[in-house]
């Protein structure tokens, strides 16, 4: 190892920064999971404070609990996050590897094609969607949700990993196809646990905007058995009043999926098994 | 019988000619070498003999059976990759049951297989590991087993001592020697290296800008070279070429081998020593004369040092001669 990485001053200097970093990342989610236990007096009296004896109260979970089908709409989000992520990983992947693998006519244009989609906000098409989907009959289903969320997801997500495929050593897809594997093994078994990282990143970077998404849910399917987690907590926000415990404590519950996700994509991104590959 | 034959093969990318009128014979058993500066066109070729490219035109024949549409698993070839191209996913044992598997061999065939090729490459120890696990030694000779196990009727070899260091490459150099005796089959290597070349061939196949300068065993090529390309690329250090209004008139080149170079105080070349390689065996001498560079191996051990002036001679019948487009004149 390098002096300089050792001098303790800088070691000092870069973990207080990460430290400070994750503070601050961490301070929101921790004052809406300690405030998810309190009163209502009690947020509005002292935000910051822990809950304690006087304090503690659970009014917020019960509420969200009573009020509407918590559990269908945790699985209606789970559903469509989870049914997208396949869907854009699936598809995005075929189609990078499509147009880095292979030579053919309007290989280049095809590909600037499918990165356009990263410049223009899905939004923007909402009525003519949502006529689409009216046409279709798909509207108040989870399907129409899925449906835009991957054409939203497909654009970064082919640009990204047709990058990724480009580095996958031309070698080892020879040596499959010498060894007689279809394109398709050579695709799923060489290529994609290579390229595992990238798909992982992906994913990550797919995966809060879809959860988190109240526009489309409102829009597409706001019927009560399709409705998503955060069309469901939106119920405890009102003009005029707003129930905080229960949106914090619906809030808080909607933390721990995303979390549970992110882990298992972020261990993903360590690249052991790549190496022995090539060289 | 021949392994291979290809007839008047082109393959172009676009607008570049990468291989032009290629046409060869590998004949069963043999060692054939491509060698040629990058660039060449030799893996290309290689690539096209395997199948991994289609060729433009031409016909090529492998065990007497034209294979231009055959998918490379189809045309009795095992291939050994530069970069090893192990799969990453699977051990040592998976890595070469892998083609078999696909071929639907009976278990008991690829056991024995496996057990006979690992015995060649002293592998038995590492069956179980993953390639992340091998040193690159180890790596290589897992692809080579791969080849093996397959039985084919041509083996491919594309640079496949390139990614050793020095010792390694030598002792892998002798190992691949070796299996090429106990195997008896025919293998192709392509390599820009012409220690290799010159060590391992039955044949060697020079290429250019993908064109074939000469095919012919080592020494025929090394002591017969068709051209100035052949003569200067074989043969380490290699030829001195020096213009023949040096030694007296003509537009021509001379070639003298660094070896056939001798001191004498009466010899035609003057020359002035810029660098002495002390090897201990031998001596190489760098020296100019008149602008040229020129070196000469001596054999034993001489103090010589630099900036000396020394005078070189060298016996007629060891000239080559070279016309002003490279050919030999004879």
């Amino acid at each position: 190892m390098n002096k300089a990485r050792q001098n303790p001053l800088n070691t000092t200097a870069m973990h207080g920064a990460l430290i400070l970093y994750t503070l601050i990342a961490l301070f929101p989610v921790f004052v809406i999971l300690i405030n998810s236990f309190k009163t209502r007096r009690a947020i509005f009296r002292e935000p910051l404070a822990l809950p304690n004896a006087d304090s503690f109260s659970l009014i917020g979970y019960e509420t969200v609990m009573k009020q509407g089908d918590f559990f269908l709409y945790f699985q209606n989000s789970m559903i469509v996050t989870v049914a997208s992520l396949f869907f854009i990983l699936l598809f995005g992947a075929m189609a990078a590897y499509a147009l880095s693998e292979y030579q053919f006519k309007g290989n280049l244009l095809m590909g600037l094609y499918l990165a356009l989609g990263i410049m223009i906000p899905i939004r923007i098409g909402t009525v003519a969607i949502l006529e689409m989907m009216v046409a279709t009959g798909l509207v108040n289903t989870l399907w129409a949700l899925i449906l835009v969320y991957t054409a939203q997801g497909l654009p970064l997500a082919v640009f990204i990993l047709s990058e990724f495929m480009r580095q996958v050593s031309d070698d080892l897809k020879n040596a499959g196809r010498i060894d007689g594997l279809s394109e398709y093994t050579i695709f799923f078994r060489l290529v994609l646990p290579l390229v595992r990282p990238a798909m992982a990143t992906v994913a990550v970077f797919n995966m809060i905007p879809i959860w988190n998404d109240l526009w489309f849910p409102l829009i597409l399917a706001p019927a009560e058995e399709t409705k998503t987690l955060t069309l469901g907590s939106q119920v405890f926000i009102g003009q005029f009043v707003t129930d905080w415990n229960a949106v914090l404590s619906a809030l808080s519950m909607a933390i721990l999926p995303v979390l549970i996700l992110y882990v298992i994509f972020s261990r993903q991104l360590i690249r052991g098994i790549t190496s022995g590959a090539v060289k | 019988m021949t392994a291979l034959t290809l007839t008047n093969v082109n393959k172009s990318f676009g607008n570049v000619h990468v291989l032009k009128d290629i046409t060869l014979e590998v004949e069963e058993g043999e060692f054939v070498v491509f060698v040629g500066p990058s660039g060449c066109g030799k893996s290309t070729l290689l690539r096209v003999i395997a199948g991994l490219e289609d060729a433009s035109s031409g016909e090529i024949n492998i065990g007497g059976q034209q294979v231009n549409l055959v998918p490379p698993s189809k045309r009795g070839i095992a291939m050994v990759f530069q970069s090893y191209a192990l799969y990453p996913h699977l051990n040592v044992r998976g890595n070469m049951t892998l083609a078999l598997k696909q071929e639907k061999q009976p278990k008991a065939v690829i056991e024995e297989r496996v057990a006979k090729a690992s015995r060649m490459l002293n592998l038995e120890d590492y069956l179980d590991r993953y390639p992340s696990e091998l040193s690159g030694g180890q790596r290589q000779r897992v692809a080579i087993g791969r080849a093996i196990v397959r039985e084919p009727k041509l083996f491919l070899f594309d640079e496949p001592l390139s990614n050793l260091d020095a010792a390694l490459r030598m002792n892998t150099r002798i190992e691949i020697a070796n299996l090429h005796r106990a195997l008896d089959a025919s293998m192709i290597y392509v390599t820009h290296d012409q220690t290799e070349a010159m060590t391992l061939a039955d044949k060697i196949v020079v290429l250019r800008d993908g064109r074939v300068e000469q095919i012919g065993t080592p020494m025929e090529l090394y002591n017969n070279p068709a051209n100035q390309f052949v003569a200067g690329f074989l043969g380490s250090p290699s030829m001195n070429f020096l213009p023949e209004d040096l030694l007296g008139d003509g537009e021509n080149t001379i070639g003298i081998r660094p070896e056939d170079l001798f001191l004498s105080d009466d010899g035609p070349l003057a020359a002035q020593v810029s660098h002495v390689e002390k090897l201990g065996g031998d001596t190489n001498v760098i020296a100019k004369v008149q602008d040229h560079a020129v070196t000469a191996r001596l054999f034993g051990q001489h103090a010589i040092a630099e900036g000396q002036e020394l005078r070189f001679a060298f016996s007629a019948d060891k000239a080559y001669r070279f016309d002003p487009a490279g050919q030999r004149l004879r």
